[in-house]
């Protein structure tokens, strides 16, 4: 029998950013990607433990557990705390479509006081407190990649994107993160 | 000392800060805060360049960024040196160094100069008379001469070290441009609560307040005024005020480019600082106040040093300290000028007289002139001018004839009225009107969401202005929904309204004269210049724009536009609005690509992406490729390998033992849902419900015209769940292909897609002994031949981890495909190559991977195919389902074209000289002997040299193929002329035993 295979993270030792912001890549985490029906949402919703979000820009979380709208009849669930997300949903009878993403997506935290102008170096979005609030989340662009993004806090965001675009985009927020500290 | 023309008491400068540059390598004294240009005028050097085709001596015209003249060579070391730098605009810093340009050997003689005596041979349009004739000299005269000659400064040849930044930013208001007009908007848009970004070019806010001493707003001198305001602004939370900031682009949508040149003007910039950032705004509302630019007179010889723009000479006084002359004098035709005489006369200088064309100036100026002693002269031009590099005299006589007199000055100030900037409200597409009182060009019908204010609205009165642009900030900001605050009122006096303006050539310069009257400095347009182009047939501006290139110079023509039309309407004898106006283009001052390219450059100028196992890879010597974004492992030499001997070794491993291909890059597809079978039934040739749970098959995707689109394995896990995998390059437009149809042809079908790409790493373990090495290491998967034949799928664990494994092959060998999570990718690699390689196994490339599969006459979607091939051409009708009766692609394979006999099919090629390697490419014709043109039957499309075969192969796309296999066709090179036998396209196990081994 072979030695258990190890995980190796794409972002593994890597850090930078300023005193304003702070850019670090996440630990490990369960993803999904969610689709199903509006019927499906109150069954969804109970067995995960939290609401499904159903309007744009939007996201619920309870205890590190993540539902982001992404689409009508999609959503992108993260659990920080590593659940069985698949598991979960095979569970649920009522007709939906869950496919585990944990290992396509990897996730950068930028953090600080400049932690939106960090971003903003290469994120058209309007990152404004009154128009992305705590909680908001879209998929997005990042320079020339496509990303997810979550306001987690007053000076906190998860950036969400495919392991093999992650260096090009920690290398952007850094960038980013080192004009905004200026 | 800073300079001998520095007048104590007079500017805002401070005398102690001094800072020090090299102009031509001579040292000049600065104070901090001054431009080059201010810096050379205190210093008396007028004199600063040569003009573009003349070589004409050349000085300072302005103070702003409309400057045609002045454009020097800055650097602040080899690396850091940019050309055509307008001298009024860059600020000095100590230490930087300055060198003029278009001059040989030296700005005071230029050899260059006999382009003046030669100026007929060089008329407009000159150059392109040069393509019509004589057609000899093209190559040898006009190409060289003209190329060498063309530009101004010299492109510097190191790579720029600085680095840019880039910001995306929205606003409900941005004001662009912080003179009295500005600063009132943004002032009245922020107290009533609006986010507002303000910007303006200049170091300082203020615009014409940085020489209008008689302002003065709610009793406080007009310049602290400005200042104290955009200090208020900066306290506020909801405002954003950007210095050394220009709005060069007004795109669609109120989004607006805005560059802040960060460090040009430090001495010693920190290193982490960008040189400039490229801010891009979305603003719910823009507010324009651009001001105006004064235009200069067009006489004889207008353009020796000395001679400048009246509002220039009032800058240079009032906010440097500066008196551009010592014995002034000025030619006007509007109220403007006057006040810059008034100016000058109380610092102490001598006004030799204002020589005004018109009849009758304004009343309140002529008062003032005369209270002052300074003699005016109505109703007279100033017809020529004399000095060799900087002007010591003006000619000027009573309009209408009667004879000249001449006076003698250093300095000549001109103005022939304002010119609105409409820049920006026209690159809105805003249709700009033209105001025949006024003779002014003014913002007409809006196209998006802004308003002009002050200046360049056409609003004269102070006042005025403010009240507009106070109601201009207010009304935006209620619109972007902010009800706060309390109305701002501010109250403004200045001295003197101004009247008058002119257009087109003065007194001199008219219809019949040949004299060289500058209407466009930068380009060396002059007024006769644009009369010949109306008299061989240009009577379009845009037409005469381009003849004459007048207003083509990266000035875009801020002075000359008005005074060009103003000609050509006089010729042409049409009014000037049926003449039309050329529409302003972004940028409206140069930008530099540093700014706009900003954060993307060397490693994060495109993304590169990494499989799992890239840093193995590399570790193992492997020479990447690039496939679209990826880097994939193209071939692993060993020592002393050539990429031939490598590949060659790999192939033959492969086939004699096994071999481990990294084919994470595979573009893989989740299609989870009830009606999944159904979908794929829809998107693919085959038929995917008669495909058992555990199975594979290869599937082949068309596009609505019956052409190949894509191919790949695709896997059933569950009765509702398909692992799909596509092509490298397909990846992301399958996935739209998929979602377009899905979402908008079967949307009654409940399925989802989702892209798993990076889902999972996959390993390819292909060869005789895939199975031996693969077997310890795979837990809860049967993986003996009967258990899982070729074209399965089974999950269970590899390695303690969870596994997708695919009984698969692209090579013709046995082979497995082991999908992981994609962090356990490189860890599942190594433990299978610890089996591998004493097993005499080796990693291989996509090179290898490319002449396996054409030993088997696997195509490769886009190489062997290319958009134009159908899958009965490619020999794959087999996976055409004869029983379906619906597919995307189906009519289309039944096209009169598509069925009908001779089309290119996909054939091998065999050469009769096995040891001949075809050129993948190259063109097949059936007879060699034929006369050109010769009929191409056809092309190769794959082409190696094939270790395992002993020989070279080839795949082709050949008309009427199929038909002629056996047949000797002829491949002709440059060099010679290859036989080839069309043969089938199966080269190795033409059974596919192996497959099943």
């Amino acid at each position: 029998m072979a030695d258990q295979a190890l995980r190796k993270a794409p972002l593994a030792g890597r850090h930078g950013g300023s005193s304003g912001a702070r850019v670090t890549p996440a630990g490990p985490a369960t993803r999904l990607a969610l689709r199903a029906g509006s019927d499906a949402i109150g069954t969804l919703s109970l067995a995960f433990g939290l609401e499904l979000p159903q309007r744009p820009k939007t996201s619920a979380s309870v205890t590190g557990r993540h539902a982001l709208w992404l689409g009508p009849d999609e959503w992108l669930l993260i659990d920080e705390n590593g659940a069985d997300l698949l598991g979960i949903a095979s569970g649920v009878s009522a007709l939906h479509s869950a496919t585990d993403v944990s290992h396509r997506n990897t996730t950068i935290l930028v953090s600080g006081p400049d932690a939106a102008a960090a971003i903003a170096a290469a994120c058209p979005l309007d990152l404004g407190t009154s128009v992305f609030p705590v909680g908001a989340a879209a998929r997005t662009v990042l320079g020339k990649i496509e990303i997810v993004l979550l306001r987690t806090g007053k000076e906190d965001y998860r950036v969400e994107c495919w392991r093999s675009f992650s260096p090009y985009a920690f290398g952007m927020l850094v960038e980013g993160a080192e004009d905004a500290g200026l | 000392m800073s300079g001998a023309n520095r007048i104590a008491g007079q500017g805002r400068l401070t005398p102690a800060k001094t800072a020090r540059f090299t102009f031509d390598g001579k040292t000049i004294d600065a104070l901090e805060g001054d431009t080059v240009a201010s810096a050379l005028l205190a210093n008396g050097v007028h004199l600063v360049g040569r003009s573009f085709k003349y070589h004409r001596p050349r000085g300072i015209l302005s103070a702003g960024p409309e400057e045609p003249n002045a454009l020097i060579d800055v650097s602040r070391d080899a690396a850091r040196r940019q050309p055509n730098v307008r001298a009024p605009v860059q600020e000095v810093f100590d230490g930087m160094k300055v060198e003029s340009q278009n001059r040989w050997p030296s700005l005071a003689f230029d050899i260059g100069g006999i382009n003046n005596l030669m100026s007929p041979f060089f008329a407009a349009g000159f150059y392109y008379k040069t393509f019509m004739w004589p057609k000899a000299a093209w190559e040898k005269v006009y190409e060289p001469f003209i190329r060498k000659a063309a530009g101004l400064g010299v492109s510097p040849t190191e790579e720029d070290p600085d680095h840019y930044a880039s910001r995306y930013a929205y606003c409900d208001v941005l004001v662009a441009g912080a003179g009295v007009a500005g600063l009132s908007a943004a002032l009245a848009a922020a107290e009533a609560g609006a986010r507002v970004i303000l910007v303006d070019e200049q170091p300082e806010v203020g615009g014409a307040l940085h020489y209008d001493l008689s302002v003065k707003i709610d009793g406080q001198n007009g310049y602290d005024w400005a200042q104290a305001t955009a200090a208020k602004l900066k306290a506020m939370e909801n405002v954003t005020v950007l210095t050394r900031t220009t709005a060069f682009g007004y795109y669609n949508h109120n989004f607006v480019g805005l560059v802040e040149r960060v460090t040009d003007h430090l001495t010693r910039p920190d290193k982490k600082l960008p040189r400039e950032r490229l801010w891009q705004v979305r603003a719910k509302r823009v507010v324009l106040a651009t001001g105006s630019i004064e235009r200069h007179m067009v006489f004889a010889n207008n353009d020796r040093p000395g001679i400048m723009l009246a509002s220039a000479a009032r800058t240079y006084l009032n906010h440097f300290g500066v008196a551009v002359g010592r014995k002034v004098g000025v030619y006007t035709a509007s109220d403007s000028a006057y006040e810059a005489a008034f100016d000058l006369k109380r610092a102490g200088v001598t006004i030799a007289a204002i020589v005004d064309n018109r009849e009758k100036p304004g009343d309140a100026v002529l008062t003032e002139a005369r209270k002052l002693g300074i003699e005016v002269l109505t109703g007279h031009s100033v017809i020529d001018t004399k000095g060799k590099l900087r002007v010591s005299s003006i000619s000027v006589a009573r309009n209408g004839g009667g004879s000249a007199r001449s006076i003698p000055v250093d300095a000549l100030l001109m103005s022939a009225g304002w010119t609105p900037s409409v820049h920006l409200f026209s690159q809105s597409r805003g249709k700009v009107a033209y105001d025949a009182a006024s003779g002014r060009f003014l913002p007409g019908t809006y196209a998006q969401d802004c308003l002009s204010v002050g200046s360049c609205n056409g609003t004269d009165g102070l006042q005025a202005t403010i009240e507009e642009s106070l109601a201009a900030g207010e009304l935006m900001a209620r619109a972007t929904g902010n009800e706060g605050g309390s109305k701002v009122e501010l109250r403004g006096e200045n001295a003197f309204e101004w009247t008058g303006g002119m257009a087109g050539a003065a007194e001199g310069a008219g219809v019949d004269t040949t004299v060289k009257a500058f209407v466009d400095f930068q380009n060396d347009v002059c007024a006769k210049d644009i009369r010949l182009a109306v008299r061989e047939g240009m009577h379009s501006i845009e037409h005469i724009k381009r003849f004459t290139t007048n207003g083509m110079a990266t000035d875009q023509g801020k002075l000359s536009n008005i005074h060009g039309l103003a000609i050509a309407s006089e010729v042409l004898n049409r009014e000037i609005p049926k003449i039309g106006l050329t529409t302003f283009r972004a940028p409206y001052t140069p930008v530099t690509f540093g700014a706009l390219i900003s954060h993307s450059r060397g490693e994060l100028f495109d993304p590169a992406r990494k499989t799992p196992m890239h840093a193995w890879e590399e570790a193992h010597g492997a020479v990447f490729e690039d496939v679209g974004n990826w880097k994939r492992a193209w071939y692993y030499p060993r020592s002393g390998e050539t990429m031939h001997d490598a590949v060659n070794r790999e192939c033959r491993t492969v086939r004699n033992a096994a071999g481990l291909f990294d084919a994470s890059t595979l573009g893989k597809i989740e299609v989870v849902g009830p009606d999944a079978a159904e979908f794929l039934n829809l998107m693919y040739t085959n038929a995917w419900d008669t495909l058992k749970p555990g199975r594979c098959r290869y599937g082949i995707m068309l596009r609505e015209d019956g052409f190949v689109y894509d191919d790949g394995v695709v896997g059933r896990l569950a009765e509702d769940r398909f692992h799909v995998t596509t092509t490298t390059g397909g990846a992301p437009r399958v996935m739209n292909h998929m979602e377009d149809y899905l979402q908008t042809e079967f949307p009654h079908l409940k399925v989802w897609l989702t892209s798993t790409t990076e889902q999972w790493a996959v390993i390819a373990v292909q060869g005789p002994k895939a199975r031996e090495i693969l077997a310890p290491l795979v837990e809860g998967i049967d993986i003996s031949n009967e258990a899982f034949p070729h074209m399965s799928v089974r999950e269970g664990k590899i390695c303690g981890v969870p596994t997708r494994l695919f009984r698969m092959s692209f090579t013709g060998e046995a082979g497995y495909e082991v999908n992981v999570p994609a962090d356990y990718g490189q860890a599942v690699w190594e433990a299978i190559w610890a089996r591998a390689e004493p097993l005499g196994a080796c990693a291989y490339g996509t090179e290898t991977m490319h002449v396996l599969r054409a030993e088997k006459g696997y195509i490769i979607v886009g190489q062997d195919t290319d958009g134009t091939v159908t899958p009965h051409d490619a020999s794959l009708s087999w996976a055409v389902s004869k029983k379906k009766t619906d597919f995307v692609g189906i009519r289309g394979l039944k096209r009169p074209d598509l069925v009908k006999e001779g089309r290119k099919q996909l054939v091998g090629l065999l050469t009769k000289d096995p040891n001949v390697v075809l050129e993948e490419g190259a063109q097949i014709v059936a007879d060699p002997n034929e006369p050109k043109p010769m009929k191409m039957l056809g092309h190769v499309t794959s082409s190696y040299w094939s270790e395992n075969c002993g020989r070279s192969i080839a795949m082709a796309l050949v008309a009427g193929g199929q038909a002629r296999l056996g047949q000797t066709l002829y491949v002709p090179m440059p060099d010679r002329t290859i036989a080839v036998e069309v043969s089938e396209m199966v080269f190795v196990d033409k059974e596919g035993g192996r497959l099943n081994g």
